[in-house]
């Protein structure tokens, strides 16, 4: 199992164990953490889970592919360590990783 | 108010769900008008995914989701259906005979025994972008589609995005306002090679102005816009502004529906597992937009609904008449219905 912190914008911090191959999305979604809606069910075509990569998680997670870049045009308060949570797949490497979830969703 | 079209039934979603409806009335003699707000059939299957598969359609391993949006359109070819896209059903009220009369956003008139709601998570609708206060503005001096170019003349235009509708308004508008500034957050464009460029060009000749960046604030009184703030990677300018056209795509919405007396249930439209009946006899609920104890939402499921719902039609739409159950595999009645009896 993989750990994973999410930080709602309230500040909450929600711990959990991941399986390695699921989507971080996936993973807010089991766990209830407001603020993710994954509005399309992880096909990256809403922008609705979006995250912020923590800034010492950005180099290991990565930069986001062409499309999930298009998708992120509908994003709100988008910066440079934006992604959208359906498209990170949680792996070993990731054990630790922290995400915020920004204020709202598009 | 134009003409009255009169269907046996009408359905509100013309997403998969709604198309299936259209076979398995069909079976039944029934005609179906569909009323789909986007430009075409498939829903979100054809709007939000139309390559990406789907894996649970019994009978097909794989299929994409524009796939099996064609399959459906043949399938239900022989029962003639018809479609009006681009509309929203705006209203809808039950007539002293019992039948309904539904009319859209753009006052078009339908009557129709029994009415259909497949509207799966409501209707698509351009998304309120991330611009902080720009609710009074709305329908004054910011609009999300351009119904018509001359509204646009001779003002400072703000266009943003990086799609083809903002790229199509930009090259379309630049000759009719007054300024035009297209505003996207990065340098790379979702609209097609060959606009960009256009874009480019003109911007070369100073035709118009872009930057990039995300508009950040608006300034004006009584929605009417005078600038508007741009947040660049080198800090904030201000643009003029008097129209700005923000396509920041689509989003799902309830829309009217939730004014149409129906019982609610989070968004959805509570129905019987029986016949799938919303509390308004008549009008039926099928898909993600319904809901009854352990629903799934399921295309799957979906398909089951529409083919118990189109028994509980039959008996208002031919009251009295005898259903007889029977196979496609083996009745040459349905056989002759979907044009294929030997």
């Amino acid at each position: 199992m993989t750990k994973l912190t999410f930080i709602a914008h309230d500040g909450t911090h929600f711990d959990v164990d991941a399986e390695n191959g699921s989507t971080v999305m996936e993973n807010a979604i089991r766990n209830a953490v407001p603020g993710i809606e994954a509005e399309c069910g992880g096909a990256c075509a809403c922008a609705t889970c979006h995250v912020y990569v923590d800034e010492a998680w950005t180099a290991e997670v990565g930069e986001p592919e062409a499309m999930e870049e298009d998708m992120l045009d509908f994003a709100y308060d988008v910066q440079p360590n934006s992604r959208l949570s359906c498209q990170i797949k949680v792996r070993d490497a990731l054990d630790g990783l922290v995400v915020r979830v920004p204020a709202r969703q598009g | 108010m134009t003409d009255t079209t009169r269907t046996d039934v009408l359905i509100v979603g013309a997403g998969p769900v709604g198309l299936f409806a259209v076979f398995e009335l069909g079976l039944f003699d029934m005609k179906c008008h569909l009323i789909d707000i986007l430009d075409r059939p498939g829903g979100q299957c054809a709007e939000l995914y139309p390559e990406k598969p789907i894996y649970d359609i019994p009978g097909w391993p794989s299929i994409s989701a524009q796939g099996l949006v064609d399959k459906l359109l043949e399938q239900i070819a022989p029962f003639k259906p018809d479609f009006t896209f681009n509309r929203m059903v705006s209203s809808l009220e039950k007539l002293e005979d019992g039948s309904f009369r539904v009319i859209t956003d753009e006052n078009e008139v339908f009557e129709a025994k029994v009415v259909v709601i497949a509207a799966g998570g409501g209707s698509f609708q351009p998304k309120r972008p991330p611009i902080p206060g720009i609710e009074p503005y709305e329908g004054k001096s910011v609009f999300y589609s351009v119904r018509r170019m001359e509204e646009f003349r001779g003002h400072d235009l703000v266009i943003v995005g990086g799609g083809d509708s903002a790229l199509d308004w930009t090259l379309n508008l630049q000759p009719v306002a007054k300024s035009v500034t297209l505003v996207h957050r990065r340098p790379e464009f979702r609209a097609a090679p060959d606009s960009v460029n256009k874009m480019y060009a003109m911007q070369e000749m100073k035709e118009l102005d872009f930057q990039v960046g995300q508009v950040t604030g608006l300034t004006g009184t009584d929605g009417q816009l005078s600038s508007a703030t741009i947040k660049g990677p080198d800090g904030d300018t201000e643009v003029p502004c008097t129209r700005m056209l923000p396509f920041f795509g689509l989003t799902m919405k309830l829309g009217p529906i939730a004014e149409w007396g129906l019982n609610l249930h989070e968004n959805m439209v509570p129905v019987d597992t029986e016949k799938f009946q919303t509390s308004v006899p008549g009008i039926f609920a099928v898909g993600d937009i319904n809901w009854y104890p352990g629903k799934l939402k399921l295309i799957l499921s979906g398909f089951h609904e529409v083919a118990l719902m189109a028994q509980a039609a039959k008996r208002i739409v031919s009251p009295g008449e005898r259903i007889v159950f029977q196979y496609t595999t083996s009745s040459t009645s349905l056989q002759k219905k979907l044009g294929v009896a030997g």
